[in-house]
This record gives structure tokens, C-alpha cells and sequence, in this order.
């Protein structure tokens, strides 16, 4: 980990590569890098192109948040973005102007994204989280009836 | 300035987010929809300060950072006052010569829930506005304290049942009314000050990059449905919101310069506020007979207000 601590007697030091630290120890303050080397400007870096640190949250989950998810059919998708501009966890993938599926690392399975697609069957539906997706996939024609 | 292209949807999805997934907020909350948007409407840097609220305590969970932008907590009050101090040593280290690069594009945000805004940090931002710095500050009006287990703030409205103003026998929830934040901060004479709604995004959209662009200090407040307080189901988040702006509970509008008054939303069907009421278990209680006055008290409120703001755009001082 890349990171400067501040502690207690107010002094600042670079954290060690595998060093970790306790809460408790950060008393003064903490500084954490987002990213491993330095960036020029992110807003033009694909986030898969960044050296994402292991600070940044990108490289955690909350999958585990889910009891229901979110299944994607590329099939009825007008690509139209409203999911994506009203997910709250940035787990909408989209690139080049069109949707590519679901972030499953930090999806919370809220439902929203599903509420807002226009689409009729909706491209977007809530399954059980234990549910394969392909057998929700076959299941769609169903669910394009009791959506009428 | 470079900014995101937002003529449409598809044109802006195509922004590279520097808001990271896996950040703590509940699901379903506005918060993070609101804060996707500022960051996704601008290709800048920028340097973002953050009051004690959900936002600051859900993405900043050490050992975790969910912003890929310089980003800064110090206190509940203060994000007005840090973000400030940024853009003051800016400047001066511009005018001293010892900025890397003197040209790229900054942009100063400070970000607050109601409680720190209309609350704890009101002075420090009344005073960053009043010095005239070059920020923006948002507020995250989720009208009340959601961070600490929903205590009422001066931003809830009256009738909302919170924990610290129950809804039971003798009480129908909060007794006081809502402050009227937007007016305060534009008869501080700043240049832009606006309420938006991320169900509305390209509005909102515009009205941050009008903030962002506009030199000196920008207030606006942000109108940030809750699932956990307000009760309602996660996925209804937009649905809620639309509620709101479309009974026009939260009317959306921009004031310059203390007193040019726009307003950027008209909805085509108003709706009765009853509507929005119902949809929310915070308010279930007006519903009983003995506290119908209330929603009538709150319909009356809204319809004046709604005159009052056409008014003023209309007189256009
Ligand atoms: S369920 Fe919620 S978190 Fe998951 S992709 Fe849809 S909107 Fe995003
Ligand atoms: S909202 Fe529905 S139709 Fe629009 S991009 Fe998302 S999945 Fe596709």
C-alpha cells in the first residue's frame, strides 16, 4: 500500500508497500492515494487503464450487500443510458455509448436501474442474487408478458 | 473550459467516472447519483472538500478512498472553509509561478448534507460565500440527519415524522418549517445559486456546469431522496423524486446574482403533494384524519410559493 501516515506527535511519514495501520493509529490524519503512480488528469483514463492503488474502493466489493440482482438483456437494450446516469454505485458499464452489463463487484441490487428502463419487455430485471443468469435470460418471454 | 458533452444521454455516458463503486451509501440513495453527475459534467481537476455526513463517512472508509479526484474531510462544519483555503493557495502559488502546471483548469467543490449546511456549517459557508472565492458549494438535502439515525435538521419539513420529532399522539412530527436555503445564499448577492434534481439530469447537469464555469461563489442545493428515512423502497429513488419536483414540494430554479430568478422546470401535470406524501412512510401519519390539516397547511404552502416564484421570474429584477 502507498500511503503517508501522520500521526499522533504530528509527524508524517510514507507508509511501508505492505504496510498496514490500525484506525486507532490514525490520530492526526491519513493521506491515501487513489492511484499507484501518478495521473495526469483521470477524467482521461478509461478506469480500466488506471493503476487503481488497493486504497481505492474500485478494487473492493459489496456484492455480499445483495440478496437480489439486476440481469442484463443486451437482446431489448436501446442503449439509451438511463440506468447508467441513475445508478448510484457506478456499476452501470458503458462504453463508446453503449451498455455492456452489470458490475457485479459493486452493484448493491437497489433496483433503480430496473425501475428507469424504458424499454417494454425491460432490458433490465431483478432476479434472486443465487440465480444464473442464463436460465433468468431463458426465462424473459415470461416476463415480457406479465410486464404488459 | 473543457467540458463534458451532455446533448444527450448516449454523449454522456461516454465521461470517464472518477466516482468509485463500492462506497458505503445505502442502495438505492441519491447521494451518490447526485455526485456521479457533478464529477461526470467536467473533465477539470478538481479538489472537493466534504462535510461530516453520509457522503463523507460512506466514501471514505479507511482503509478506502471512493474518489479518484483530490478530495478532502476535516470536520462537520467545514468543507466550505477547506475548499476555500485550496483555492486560496492556488491562486497564490499561480501568482508566485510555482504551479506545475499553471494551465490546467481547476475546479473547487465543497459537498454537505443539510445538517451541515443549513445547520453546523451555515457560518463557514455564508462566509466562504461572502469572502468571494471561485467554488461551488452542494448541498445533499436528504432533510435530515440520515448519517446518525434521521434526527430532524432544519431542512425537514413540517409534518415529517424524524427521531427527535416523532409522529405518535400528541405530535404529528416536526412542528417547524422548512429554511428557505436557496434564499439565503442568493441575498448573499452570489452569482449563481439554483435547487436541482438529479431526476431531471440534464437540468441538473447544465446548472453544475453553469456553476462551475461562473467565477466566484455558487450555492446549490440538491434535492436528495433517502430511502432509509424518508421509507420508501430502494428502487423507487427516481420515482420519489419525481414525486417531488412534479408536485412541486421541491421546485427547480436559479437565481443570479441575488435576483434574476429562472425557473428551469415546469412540470406539465402538477400533482397534488398528497402524492408525494403517500409515497414516503415519514409522512404516513398525516394521512389520519386528525392530521389532514397539516398536508393542507403544506399544499397551501407549496401553491404560494410556486406563485411567488413565477412572480419573480416573471417581474425578472
Ligand atoms: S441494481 Fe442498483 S446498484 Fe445495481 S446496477 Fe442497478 S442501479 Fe446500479
Ligand atoms: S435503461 Fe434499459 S434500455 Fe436503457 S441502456 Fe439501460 S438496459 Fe438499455
Amino acid at each position: 500500500m502507498k500511503g503517508v501516515l501522520a500521526t499522533e506527535k504530528r509527524g508524517i511519514r510514507e507508509l511501508g508497500a505492505e504496510e498496514m495501520v490500525g484506525w486507532d493509529e490514525v490520530t492526526q490524519g491519513v493521506v491515501l492515494h487513489s492511484f499507484d503512480t501518478e495521473v495526469e488528469n483521470v477524467a482521461h483514463i478509461r478506469p480500466e487503464e488506471r493503476p487503481y492503488s488497493d486504497f481505492n474502493s474500485y478494487t473492493a466489493t459489496v456484492a455480499s450487500w445483495r440478496v437480489i440482482k439486476p440481469v442484463y438483456n443486451r437482446d431489448v437494450c436501446i442503449d439509451c443510458q438511463n440506468c447508467w446516469v441513475w445508478c448510484p454505485d457506478t456499476s452501470i458499464i458503458s462504453r463508446d455509448k453503449q451498455m455492456l452489463g452489470i458490475d457485479y463487484d459493486h452493484c448493491k441490487g437497489c433496483g433503480v436501474c430496473v425501475e428507469v428502463c424504458p424499454t417494454n419487455p425491460k432490458s433490465l430485471l431483478m432476479f434472486a442474487e443465487a440465480e444464473d443468469n442464463e436460465e433468468a435470460l431463458a426465462k424473459w418471454p415470461e416476463k415480457k408478458k406479465k410486464e404488459k | 473550459m473543457a467540458i463534458t458533452s451532455i446533448k444527450n444521454l448516449k454523449e454522456f455516458s461516454t465521461t470517464n467516472e472518477r466516482f468509485e463503486g463500492a462506497h458505503l451509501l445505502c442502495p438505492g440513495c441519491a447521494h451518490s447519483m447526485i455526485v456521479r453527475e457533478l464529477l461526470n459534467c467536467t473533465d477539470d481537476n478538481l479538489v472537493l472538500a466534504t462535510n461530516t455526513g453520509c457522503l463523507e463517512v460512506s466514501t471514505a472508509v479507511y482503509p478506502y478512498t471512493s474518489w479518484d479526484t483530490s478530495w478532502i474531510h476535516i470536520g462537520f462544519e467545514n468543507a466550505a472553509s477547506a475548499v476555500t483555503g485550496a483555492e486560496a493557495m492556488y491562486k497564490a502559488r499561480k501568482r508566485k509561478g510555482t504551479l506545475k502546471d499553471p494551465d490546467a483548469p481547476v475546479k473547487f467543490v465543497a459537498f454537505g448534507g443539510d445538517g451541515s449546511t443549513f445547520d453546523i456549517g451555515f457560518q463557514w459557508i455564508s462566509g466562504a460565500v461572502e469572502r468571494g472565492h471561485d467554488f461551488t458549494y452542494i448541498c445533499l438535502d436528504n432533510e435530515n440527519y440520515a448519517n446518525t439515525g434521521g434526527q430532524r435538521s432544519s431542512a425537514t419539513p413540517i409534518g415529517a415524522h424524524t427521531s427527535t420529532a416523532q409522529a405518535g399522539r400528541v405530535s404529528y412530527g416536526k412542528k417547524q418549517k422548512k429554511k428557505d436555503i436557496v434564499g439565503i445564499f442568493a441575498a448573499h448577492g452570489a452569482p449563481y445559486v439554483a435547487q436541482l434534481s438529479p431526476n431531471k439530469w440534464k437540468i441538473m447537469a447544465k446548472g453544475f456546469q453553469k456553476a462551475l464555469e461562473t467565477e466566484g461563489p455558487c450555492f446549490i442545493n440538491t434535492v436528495s431522496a433517502c430511502t432509509t428515512e424518508w421509507k420508501f423502497d430502494p428502487k423507487d429513488t427516481i420515482h420519489v423524486t419525481d414525486l417531488a419536483t412534479d408536485s412541486l414540494m421541491f421546485p427547480i430554479y436559479e437565481i443570479i446574482n441575488g435576483t434574476k430568478l429562472n425557473i428551469l422546470y415546469r412540470p406539465k401535470n402538477i400533482i397534488p403533494v398528497e402524492e408525494y406524501l403517500a409515497a414516503q412512510g415519514r409522512y404516513k401519519h398525516l394521512f389520519k384524519p386528525e392530521n389532514r390539516h397539516v398536508i393542507e397547511q403544506i399544499q397551501k404552502e407549496i401553491d404560494e410559493k410556486w406563485e411567488y416564484l413565477q412572480r419573480r421570474e416573471e417581474a425578472s429584477v
